[in-house]
């Protein structure tokens, strides 16, 4: 079983590459869709037998991050009819290598970190860590606000790997309420994204810069 | 009486406003769910109810020491709107409304919430309930203002929620059964592993920190004061910041009872200087006079850090803050919006010679504004002796000096720009809008009633606030 969970983790790490080096939208988009399909399974792998409540979780994440979230990134791609261009301000080069440097980095820091003997040789550390690292960097080195939420997007997968970890031990209302809490979350987003386009034009955040000292 | 009420009742006032059919009486919904609110909170301070040591939400201590300065802040807050809301006719209420009351029983939740889980669900309400009220404007400024919160805020809520977990798999490796309540986790104490422990509060501080506002992670502030109105800015800057603050100190307890407190409050006092040091800077630089508002809630969030780190004295004098600052900085943003409507404008460019314009508001201002650079004798002025003092008694001298240094200059750049904006000949332009907004007393009591709290909670602080205090700062630091 963990040794399947690990190629998957695996997977999830190489997509967030894929994303960093992604130039189009839809590509990016799609990555972060397959990484929330991705997570999705995961938890079928962690229990072994069926339980109603891992299930609800897993269905949750992977309709959620994995088809809703992105369907309302493409609407919103849509209605604003934007250039699919990402126009990064932290070059695809660039980016990669930090996400590359950033994943090796987080492989070593989670040898620092203990682990319960269950947990012993699991990727889900260094993937949540690798993960979160990259979502910052998409949101510090995008400057369209749909590539935002989506660096935005992958950071929060980065916890939900981490918060398998957990998923054994924690109450039911606590991981419920978790996982609507973070979709519910980027809906805003989502939703704004909407409203910024038609206040702007343009779903290009260098221009939000009336505001400043 | 239930303590739960706390949340019940705004979030069944703010259900009902949201199918509430009268556009004229919907406001109203605020000042009466605020007023049970006020109520059930002042009563339970005085008469505290039991609560079991496991229970998930309970009215404990902690949350009686600062939630009913929140309370009557939203009171004040709410009447206030009433008369907003009617000179705003333009813009449909019903989500403001519901809006409002929703942030008031979230933030309810988030000061009684003694779970780990819990406490995370309140703050990520709060941050998202508050959304439709920084964009209540509707102007091309404000969506700016409300994308930047979104994305820094929903940031830090993430984070926290990453801390979260840490801390859980830290109680977990410890041999815990899963039990996130406060209680169990201090309960555990040095079981608890070190590394996911300080894993944990990096996090949670990060993630809090930027709920509070706290520099670097304050970059969001200035601009979602300065479009939001202001009512909805002094429930930002009393009532948001304090819920992020008392999770802060829930947590520094649980890291302190693992052995790691030393850490934590050297961490508390480099970032809580920082953000006064950043605040003082910006403050002296800055020409909106809604922005300033902003840093000002920068540098007293900073002073709130900083008395978290100084040991119980400090906590207590912190607590003490909570209240100073919740009702001063309210009287100021209300004031701030009857100036910003009177004159049409927010910069000392644009405005000016308000005292004529606006005399009532102006004074209220000038007020508020000495108020909160803690002159004598309203609240902050005692609140932050105290935390020189503690600073003192746990020598901190250093600590003590650079606090009041950013005092001083705080005090230089808020006096620059209100008396800017106060004195002087007003425009001609500015007569007219002036005379469309006049200054009523439906809009001039509620800030001087604020202003009056902080002055009664300066000359005679109520026993049963001293008392919550202590039983709140024993609460953080048991007995061994």
């Amino acid at each position: 079983m963990n040794s399947s969970l690990n190629l998957l983790v695996g997977l999830a790490m190489g997509l967030n590459l894929l994303a960093l080096g992604s130039s189009r939208l839809p590509a990016l988009i799609g990555t972060v869709a397959a990484q929330g399909v991705v997570l999705g399974v995961m938890p079928f792998l962690i229990e072994t037998h069926f339980e109603w409540l891992v299930a609800l979780v897993a269905a949750g994440t992977i309709i959620g991050k994995g088809f809703v979230i992105p369907a309302l990134l493409r609407r919103a791609m849509r209605a604003a009819s934007i250039e699919r261009e990402v126009e990064p301000s932290i070059g695809f080069v660039p980016s990669l290598l930090l996400g590359a440097g950033g994943t090796i980095a987080a492989v070593a820091l989670a040898r620092a970190l203990p682990l319960l003997p269950e947990h012993a040789g699991s990727l889900l550390v260094p993937g949540a860590l690798a993960s979160v690292l990259t979502g910052f960097v998409l949101l510090i080195g995008r400057s369209k606000a749909i590539s935002q939420v989506c660096g935005y997007l992958i950071l929060e997968n980065g916890i939900y790997l981490f918060g398998l970890l957990l998923i054994r031990a924690t109450p039911l209302l606590v991981e419920a309420g978790i996982l609507l809490d973070l979709t519910v979350g980027v809906f805003v987003l989502g939703i704004i994204v909407d409203r910024i386009q038609r206040a702007f034009d343009s779903l290009d955040t260098r221009k939000l810069t009336v505001l400043r000292e | 009486m239930n303590a739960l009420l706390l949340i019940v009742v705004p979030l069944a006032g703010a259900a009902l406003a949201a199918v509430w059919p009268g556009e004229r009486s919907r406001p109203w919904l605020l000042p009466a769910a605020g007023a049970v609110h006020t109520l059930v909170a002042f009563w339970l301070l005085v008469r505290p109810p039991a609560a079991a040591p496991d229970a998930w939400l309970a009215y404990d201590p902690l949350a009686r020491a600062v939630l009913p300065a929140v309370s009557l802040l939203f009171l004040v807050c709410a009447a206030y709107g009433v008369s907003y809301l009617r000179v705003r006719t333009e813009r449909p209420s019903r989500v403001f409304v519901a809006s409002l009351l929703a942030v008031l029983g979230l933030l309810s939740a988030g000061h009684l919430a003694r779970h780990l889980g819990v406490l995370w669900i309140a703050t990520e309400g709060v941050t998202l309930a508050a959304v439709p009220l920084i964009h209540f404007n509707g102007t091309a400024r404000a969506f700016e203002a409300t994308w930047k919160y979104l994305l820094v805020g929903g940031t830090g809520i993430a984070l926290s929620l990453f801390g979260s977990f840490c801390l859980g798999y830290a109680s977990l490796h410890g041999g815990g059964a899963g039990d996130l309540t406060f209680t169990a986790l201090m309960q555990q104490g040095s079981e608890l592993s070190r590394p996911w422990v300080l894993s944990a509060w990096v996090l949670l501080l990060v993630g809090y920190g930027t709920k509070m506002g706290l520099a670097p992670m304050h970059t969001w502030k200035p601009d979602a004061y300065g479009e939001a109105p202001g009512i909805v800015g002094a429930l930002l800057a009393g009532g948001v910041t304090t819920v992020a603050f008392t999770a802060l100190l829930r947590v520094r307890a649980v890291v302190a009872a693992a052995g790691a407190g030393a850490i934590a409050d050297r961490s508390l006092l480099a970032i809580g200087l920082f953000s006064m040091i950043v605040a003082a800077l910006f403050l002296l630089g800055t020409r909106d006079f809604k922005r300033m508002l902003a840093y000002s809630s920068v540098e007293h969030m900073g002073i709130l850090t900083l008395g978290a780190a100084l040991g119980a004295a400090g906590v207590w004098a912190a607590l003490f803050h909570v209240w100073g600052n919740s009702l001063t900085k309210g009287a100021l943003f209300l004031g701030a919006g009857n100036l910003h409507r009177a004159a049409g404008g927010r910069t000392m460019d644009d405005v000016r010679g308000m005292a004529a314009l606006a005399p009532r508001s102006a004074a209220l201002f000038v007020a508020g504004m000495f108020a909160v650079t803690a002159c004598p004798p309203f609240g902050p002025f005692f609140s932050e002796l105290r935390v020189v003092r503690a600073a003192f008694d746990t020598h901190h001298g250093l600590a003590a000096a650079v606090f009041l240094g950013c005092l001083l200059f705080a005090f230089f750049g808020l006096t620059r720009l209100v008396f800017a904006i106060v004195d002087g000949r007003p425009r001609a332009a500015a007569q007219a809008t002036a005379r469309r907004f006049p200054e009523t007393p439906s809009i001039v009591l509620p800030p001087l009633a604020l202003l009056a709290f902080s002055l009664w909670l300066g000359l005679a602080t109520p026993a049963v606030l001293r008392d919550t205090w202590t039983a709140a700062v024993a609460q953080l630091y048991p007995a061994p």
